[in-house]
């Protein structure tokens, strides 16, 4: 992918093949001979955790459908007889359901890593935007997965998340009846969630595959922000990257397994254990943690449209951020001002989904709406003006000149 | 292959265009089974009528029961709550319609209403709320013994489903 394939098959049955399907080729300039900028650090290895997280989700999740009934009336008992009868089921569905929360920590590691470096600036918009697809790809998979159990939080959560199209004006409610098949949220919803659940895990494949195809065209952004010059800039993927990504992943391995093995119902919620009862909704009802801050975005805006606007707008404006940010130099190392703005805008998106999980009262809504006020202006107005005002620090001619600089100073 | 560069359109060109169009309308027709089949289907549509006996529902009492998988609450008003409902100023709510035109002639002090919040869909709690109308736990709307919103983000007051008396005793709902 960069410079010519210096694969060379080894015996007659590799060389018969590679003038047939250079399958081989491919996987060795791809992931063994494919240059790698030497100075990345740990917060790299999240592109691959998040392919491991989507394998260990579709693996555990194929199995899962082994054992699992979607049928209004059986998909609840069903989900117990996993839990209580099939071989190891439990642990398979802890690791189905964790792992959901594990692939979301990893992916806004990796989305804040990449605003943080500005690896979404020119030549890798086409890589940003692939990755915010897969985004949506995932909010929508989650979502869907977690109505599965037909517990009460799943039916009051695809109630509450379908509802939100009713805001559309005039054709809302056909929209939203349209969605449930019928006038309720009932058998028929149950059964095209599942469907779209199952499939759409692949389309995320298929959109990893373009995103680590645009990566492997432009070559990865590294913590300098400045591009590969020379072949002193970068070292081959195997064994470096391989083996810092497999150490990452290990690391990430320890993690997950702590939920996993001593809190599994940690990031769940209690009243998903009670049988979905479409005549009566919980006292409290919250999504999943990770899409609280969208949520708290939605319950700020005390209008059903507007809410619902300002929700899918925070999503929306991240595809344009390679616009918006009018700065040429990408890593916030060499941005004082943006690396403040930077952390104040991870602390707002902590906030937010602190606020989501609070009650929609009082104070806690007057801070939603000053922080959802702050999360648009941090991307509609102070990175525009700021790639204009800020003085950028020097920035280094090399990767390998800012190795040398810093290796100089110890 | 040669491109001719005509002023007049030829009749290839014309019958292109034809064959595309045809083709598209073509697609369209083939996308549209796949589409309705999410629609509401025949036995979901056969459970839209329900009758249902309301001389049981004592005063005060709100009964649910269950009309096209959604909740209708049927509420009988005490004599109190109707004298609280008259003196109530009609045309500073957010959905201004007054009692007379949620009810029938006759069965003033019966409501019949969808007991879905009209934000998003969450079922609100009776007897409950400044109105001692309904709240919604989910976000916060309250709705007085009409069902009509008074505060909270829902935009409308609680529906009335289409129903009928049949007898002086059972209501057909739907």
């Amino acid at each position: 992918m960069s410079g010519p394939s210096t694969y060379v098959p080894g015996n007659a049955f590799t060389r018969w093949l590679d003038a047939r399907l250079p399958i081989i080729r491919l996987g060795y300039d791809s992931f063994v001979a494919y240059p790698t900028p030497r100075n990345l650090n740990y917060w790299w290895t999240f592109g691959a955790i998040l392919s491991m997280m989507l394998v260990v989700q579709l693996i555990t999740g194929i199995v899962l459908v082994m054992h699992y009934t979607p049928h209004v009336s059986l998909a609840f008992a069903s989900v117990e007889h996993i839990m209580r009868d099939v071989n190891w089921g439990w642990l398979i569905r802890y690791m189905h359901a964790n792992g959901a929360s594990m692939f979301f920590i990893a992916v806004y590691v990796h989305m804040f890593r990449g605003m943080y470096y500005g690896s979404y600036k020119a030549p890798r918009e086409i890589l940003w935007i692939l990755g915010v697809v897969i985004f949506l790809l995932m909010m929508a998979t989650a979502f869907m997965g977690y109505v599965l159990p037909w517990g009460q939080m799943s039916f009051w959560g695809a109630t509450v998340i379908t509802s939100l199209f009713g805001a559309v004006p005039v054709i809302g409610d056909a929209i939203v009846t349209w969605l449930w098949g019928g006038f309720s949220v009932d058998n028929p919803t149950l059964n095209r969630f599942f469907s779209l659940h199952y499939l759409l895990p692949f389309v995320i494949v298929g959109v990893v595959i373009l995103h680590v195809w645009a990566l492997h065209v432009v070559g990865q952004n590294n913590p300098v922000g400045v591009e590969v010059k020379s072949e002193q800039d970068t070292v081959p993927f195997t064994p470096y990257a391989t083996l810092k990504d497999a150490l990452g992943a290990a690391v990430f391995l320890l993690f997950f397994s702590w939920f996993l093995f001593w809190v599994p119902n940690f990031m769940g919620h209690p009243d998903n254990y009670i049988e979905a009862n479409p005549l009566s909704t919980p006292a409290h009802i919250v999504p999943e943690w990770y899409f609280l801050p969208f949520y708290a975005i939605l319950r700020a805006i005390p209008d059903k449209l507007g809410g619902v606007i300002a929700m899918f707008g925070a999503i929306a404006v991240l595809f344009v951020v390679p616009w918006l940010d009018t700065s040429k130099v990408r890593s916030a190392t060499y941005r004082p001002l943006y690396r403040q703005f930077f952390w104040i805008l991870v602390v707002v998106a902590v906030l937010l989904g602190w606020l989501g999980s609070q009650p929609a009262e009082g104070s806690y809504v007057i801070w939603s709406q000053v922080l959802t006020g702050w999360y648009f202006f941090h991307f509609l107005v102070i990175l525009p003006v700021l790639g204009k005002i800020e003085k950028p620090k020097a920035v280094p001619e090399s990767i390998n000149a800012a190795i040398l600089a810093k290796s100089s100073t110890h | 292959m040669t491109t001719m560069d005509t002023a007049e359109p030829s009749r290839r060109d014309f019958l292109y265009l034809a064959t595309g169009a045809v083709g598209a309308v073509g697609a369209a027709a083939a996308v549209w089974p796949f589409i309705d089949q999410m629609n509401p289907d025949a036995s979901a549509l056969a459970l839209s009528s329900i009758e249902v006996d309301v001389s049981a529902v004592a005063p005060g009492q709100i009964v649910k029961v269950k009309w096209r998988g959604k909740p209708v609450f049927i509420r009988n008003r005490t004599d109190e709550e109707m004298a609280k409902l008259a003196k109530m100023d009609v045309k500073g709510l957010r959905d201004p319609q007054t009692d007379a035109d949620r009810v029938k002639k006759g069965h003033e002090n019966l409501l019949v209403v969808v007991g879905v919040c009209t934000h998003l869909g969450c079922i609100p709690l009776g007897h409950q709320g400044d109105y001692d109308g309904w709240f919604c736990p989910c976000h916060g709307s309250v709705y007085d013994a009409s069902g009509r919103i008074h505060a909270g983000p829902a935009p409308a007051n609680l529906p009335v489903p289409p129903y009928e008396f049949v007898s002086d005793k059972v209501v057909k709902i739907g």
